[in-house]
């Protein structure tokens, strides 16, 4: 009988419970054939049994009150009361008024235009989107007070834009340095963990610029501007993928 | 919300676990599972397909890391001495209970991502896949640092770590 090597893997698979039965049987005849690994493996199967025994206790013990989740829910619900969100929308309506003044004092460059919105995009996606630890400032599941500090610093009622039909979900957000002042990033990602940033901050030049495609190495990006404000969104995925989300990105930003 | 509440609450008392396991301060523990919760509950509808015990463990696991690291920068590590030999909930009379205690000690000399990696898999049932999505690295590295993982609480529990010990005589001393 020949059957493939045995591995180490094999050997924790075996420890873990996790071999289908033929391989098991396998592992099982060369333990018994050779006591010193056998003896280890051993060994390895009584820590998993100890550790499972000794922490078994504490998934018994009655659930402490702050972690009820009905109670956590209901907790929720009545934060996000239609009371809380009119206050956040005057909030926003409030700072949209100021922010056309801001925008206006710019001096036009052909350094700040789109070109340079779609660099910083690239930049941005190349430093954050690696970042396993760390790739946004602020959640998703703080998006209010995200949504609210952004709009503040970039003087522009800025919305998140939501790709979920994409399939990409909002990680959420950070704020970006750029020689043109504060640029807002938000990251998505999908059910690979595949990442997008799209990145928006308000145009001195090139204020309405028609959809422009760029992609360097790896990255690919749309870049366009509408209204004074530039959106740029990059990502690795192909370009005939990211098109319809930069559309859709552009789609709501145009119903601020 | 219903659905949430159905497929959720049953994985709340396997979650403490791993959070007191890894944090092995409760109080800190809980307040970690609390926060999952929170965000678990306004990340629902967001959520991938599929394994929600995976996606569950995936932000607390991502919500412990995040508190190692600022703990780290503060330079106040919640270290296996700052909490005492009850933390885990038991009353460690019997023969047995003290072998479980004594194997929980040696658990947290482990470095932390190897505390983790055998968590999720020996105790909480994770398969690697899982495991690697949890722990955002490749399949490859879960086996490599689940075995690491083992043989150095094996070296511990048989006191052959012998650096890792003294670091452990000198905390205690400073206390």
């Amino acid at each position: 009988m020949s059957s493939r090597p045995i591995t180490e893997d094999d050997l924790h698979a075996y420890v873990d419970k996790l071999l289908e039965p033929e391989r098991r049987t396998q592992v099982a005849a060369y333990l018994e054939a050779h006591p010193d690994v056998a003896r280890r493996v051993a060994m390895f199967s009584d820590q998993r049994d100890h550790l499972r025994k000794a922490l078994a206790p504490i998934a018994d013990e009655p659930l402490p009150a702050k972690l009820n989740l009905s109670r956590i829910t209901e907790n929720r619900r009545q934060r996000a009361s239609p009371l809380w969100w009119a206050v956040a929308a005057m909030l926003l309506i409030s700072i949209g008024g100021v922010s056309g003044w801001v925008a206006r004092g710019s001096i036009p460059s052909s350094s700040s235009g789109l070109s340079a919105l779609a660099q910083e995009a690239a930049d941005s996606f190349k430093v954050y989107a690696p970042d396993h630890v760390r790739p946004v400032e602020v959640r998703a599941s703080e998006g209010t007070q995200l949504v609210q500090w952004l709009s503040n610093r970039l003087n522009q009622p800025i919305r998140v834009p939501d790709l979920t039909t994409a399939g990409y979900r909002l990680m959420g957000g950070r704020l970006i340095a750029t020689s043109h002042g504060p640029a807002a990033m938000f990251m998505y990602d999908d059910d690979r963990g595949d990442r997008l940033v799209v990145l928006t901050r308000p145009m001195a030049a090139d204020k309405n610029a028609p959809m422009t495609l760029q992609s360097r190495e790896d990255v690919a990006g749309f870049t366009w501007a509408d209204g004074g404000m530039g959106y740029s969104l990059v990502g690795r995925s192909a370009v005939e993928s990211l098109r319809p989300i930069a559309n859709e990105v552009r789609r709501q930003a145009q119903t601020i | 919300m219903n659905d949430m509440l159905l497929q959720v609450e049953p994985l709340i008392p396997a979650l403490r676990r791993y959070a007191r396991a890894l944090m092995r301060n409760p109080t800190a523990a809980d307040d970690l599972v609390q926060d999952c919760l929170e965000r678990a509950v306004s990340r629902w509808h967001q959520r991938r397909e599929g394994n929600t015990r995976s996606w569950l463990f995936t932000i607390l696991h991502n919500l412990a890391v995040n508190q190692f690291r600022q703990s780290a920068a503060r330079g106040r590590h919640v270290t296996i001495d700052d909490t005492n030999e009850n933390d885990f909930g038991q009353d460690a009379v019997q023969e047995q209970k003290l072998i479980y205690q004594d194997v929980l000690n040696k658990l947290a000399k482990l470095p932390e991502d190897q505390r983790a990696v055998l968590l999720l898999i020996a105790v909480e049932d994770l398969s690697y896949a899982d495991a690697a999505k949890v722990l955002n690295i490749p399949i490859g590295t879960v086996m490599s640092r689940l075995s690491r993982a083992r043989e150095r609480l094996q070296q511990e529990i048989e006191g052959t770590a012998g650096g890792a010990s003294r670091n452990v005589l000198k905390l205690r001393s400073l206390k």
